[in-house]
């Protein structure tokens, strides 16, 4: 970790022309990496960015906990007789939910990055143009993960017993951070052309808590008017949720399985494009 | 034309309108290779603007840019090959060590693992920081941040550096530090692209100067051109005896054949002289009419003064 010695009042710094002569002493240029080593590179650096501040896994760790106990145990009773029996219908909603929720950090961080003058930098240099955006992507996959995890083991404590077994369970995480890496294209979008961090969360929050709540995460849509029911049918989180919970049960909907494969393509396919048109005119 | 020929900078008309404010006008600039070129001028002058458009940073709205002879728009991915940036604010991680700033770059320019580190090291005793060099950055000061900045900026050995007033917040010491820095990474052959507000600064590094304002060149040259054709300066007197004030006001404007100011300070005179030896002949006239004077001081024109002098041309 850091260790705070402050500058050393002994001899101020001179600089020495032969010391800085000799650095930049043109010796072979290495060749420009390539746009996975380069990616990788970024991600490395979200990967530090966690390390010394590893308070702002609270979000995928907290948060997630918080969640998953509170809609248990606030709807279990009165939704489905006991909470016991929601938890087997609500853990995969509930950690679609979560997962999906943290992704508009994603945006955060690019905006904050923007603010700071160090994507200045990376723009000037000769690397794979979208390096610097999937890298944080990737550390962001590591943050899903994470955040998976928690809720599974949360659930298994709480008596969460999916009849998918381990398979359906990974698989489903899986599909899951598929998804949001590429719905997290959409918030790296908001991210560069929202001049604050404080807009980029406000357009995440009037976007994610309606295609949340309005799924079914909670609830059986058979139950919601026809207007709301038109409405979930067309929402990708409540896709996403319905082929989840389907893996975890270990009775794959390949239909629903499909529909997020080609929805997450097509979010990257578009959303990525934007951003990346935004990056370099930016 | 052999490559020592090809300018490091070529523009011709640029512009770069954000709204309504045409911040770059039709900016010309030629930069020789291998010196330290100043971009002088004040701030909302375009200085960033430009130095943005040359470093791929932004699209010009019109007109062309030549960076070795490499188009800044259809062939920026070359140019990014052969330039740094060290901009106004730091452009490096602050939630990152030194070192890990350094490393990354030193990977992202191509390095394997073991070659980034031994040129971040090197590079951190070069600008002396190792004693930081496991610090968060945002633990540094203004001028370690900035030595820091510039060493990131030299990792690929650049053939064009742009320094975006570097110097612009530092103490003293820091600032010294700094043009020894830019003076070492000229000698290496790099050119350095330096915008500053100071006159000083580019006085001290800059083997030729552009006057920027309102998003054109006012003025171009060698300082001494630049000084040379707006005048030695301005005189400051001050008087032992606020009464003798109008009688030194009278004996100055007969010696310097100019018109003289009164200052705030009721003891204070000051005008503007063409030529230094008038001024050495004005400070005998005022011992010859019994005036004590205190101070007598004859200053080099500040920027204010080149750039009034410049503005006041341009709108004749």
């Amino acid at each position: 970790m850091t260790t705070t010695t402050s500058e050393t009042t002994t001899v101020p710094y001179v600089p020495a022309a032969e010391t800085i002569g000799a650095v930049m002493a043109p010796g072979a240029r290495p060749p420009r990496p390539s746009a996975l080593s380069a990616s990788i590179t970024f991600g490395w650096r979200a990967m530090l960015k966690i390390k010394h501040v590893p308070e702002q896994l609270f979000d995928v760790t907290a948060f997630p906990i918080m969640m998953t106990l509170m809609f248990t145990y606030l709807f279990g009773g009165a939704l489905a007789g006991s909470t016991g029996e929601y938890l087997q219908y609500l853990l995969p909603g509930i950690m679609v939910m979560s997962v999906v929720m943290i992704t508009m950090y994603t945006g955060v961080a690019v905006n904050n990055d923007i603010a700071k003058g160090v994507f200045d930098r990376f723009r000037t240099l000769p690397v794979w143009r979208p390096a610097a955006l999937v890298g944080n992507l990737l550390g962001d996959v590591l943050r899903y993960l994470l955040a998976s995890t928690t809720i599974v083991v949360v659930g298994l404590i709480m008596g969460f017993r999916p009849p998918g077994g381990i398979v359906g369970v990974l698989s489903g995480v899986a599909l899951l951070v598929i998804f949001s890496f590429a719905f997290s294209w959409i918030w790296t979008m908001f991210g560069l052309f929202l001049r604050s961090e404080k807009s980029v969360m406000g357009i995440s929050m009037l976007v994610l808590f309606p295609l949340t709540f309005l799924s079914n995460v909670f609830v059986d849509p058979a139950t919601m008017p026809g207007w709301l029911q038109a409405f979930v049918d067309v929402n990708p989180i409540a896709h996403l949720v319905a082929a989840v919970r389907s893996m975890m049960n270990g009775a794959w909907d390949t239909g629903e399985v499909t529909w997020v494969l080609v929805s997450a393509a097509v979010l990257t396919v578009v959303f990525g494009t934007i951003t990346m048109r935004l990056y370099n005119r930016k | 034309m052999s490559a020592q020929d090809v300018p490091a900078i070529e523009t011709s008309g640029l512009v770069k309108v954000f709204g309504t404010t045409r911040a770059v006008d039709g900016l010309d600039l030629t930069v020789p290779p291998g010196t330290v070129y100043g971009v002088l001028g004040p701030n909302g002058a375009g200085k960033t603007t430009a130095v943005r458009m040359l470093a791929t940073l932004l699209r010009p709205d019109g007109g062309q840019a030549r960076v070795f002879g490499h188009d800044v728009l259809h062939e920026a991915d070359t140019v990014r090959g052969l330039v740094s940036l060290t901009g106004q604010y730091a452009s490096v991680d602050e939630e990152m060590t030194g070192t890990e700033n350094l490393v990354l770059l030193g990977r992202l320019l191509g390095y394997r693992k073991a070659a980034a580190r031994d040129r971040s090291e090197q590079l951190m005793v070069a600008f002396g920081l190792t004693e930081a060099a496991g610090r968060l950055v945002k633990t540094y000061s203004g001028g370690m941040r900035r030595r820091l900045d510039i060493a990131a900026s030299i990792l690929s050995t650049p053939r064009l550096l742009f320094l975006d007033e570097p110097t612009t917040g530092l103490d003293p010491r820091s600032r010294n530090q700094v043009w020894d820095i830019v003076r070492a990474v000229v000698a290496q052959g790099t050119t350095v692209l330096l915008t500053t507000q100071y006159l000083d600064e580019a006085d001290h590094l800059a083997a030729r100067i552009a006057v920027i304002d309102a998003g054109r060149v006012i003025a171009e040259g060698t300082p001494g051109e630049l000084k040379a054709s707006i005048g030695a300066g301005t005189v400051h007197v001050r008087l032992r005896d606020a009464a003798q004030r109008p009688a030194a006001e009278d004996v100055l404007a007969r010696a310097l054949r100019t018109p003289v100011q009164q200052e705030a300070d009721p003891v204070a005179l000051s005008a503007r002289v063409d030529d230094a030896e008038i001024a050495a002949a004005a400070l005998a006239e005022l011992a010859a009419a019994g005036i004590v004077v205190d101070e007598f001081a004859l200053g080099q024109p500040s920027l204010d003064e080149v750039f009034l002098a410049l503005t006041d041309r341009a709108a004749a």
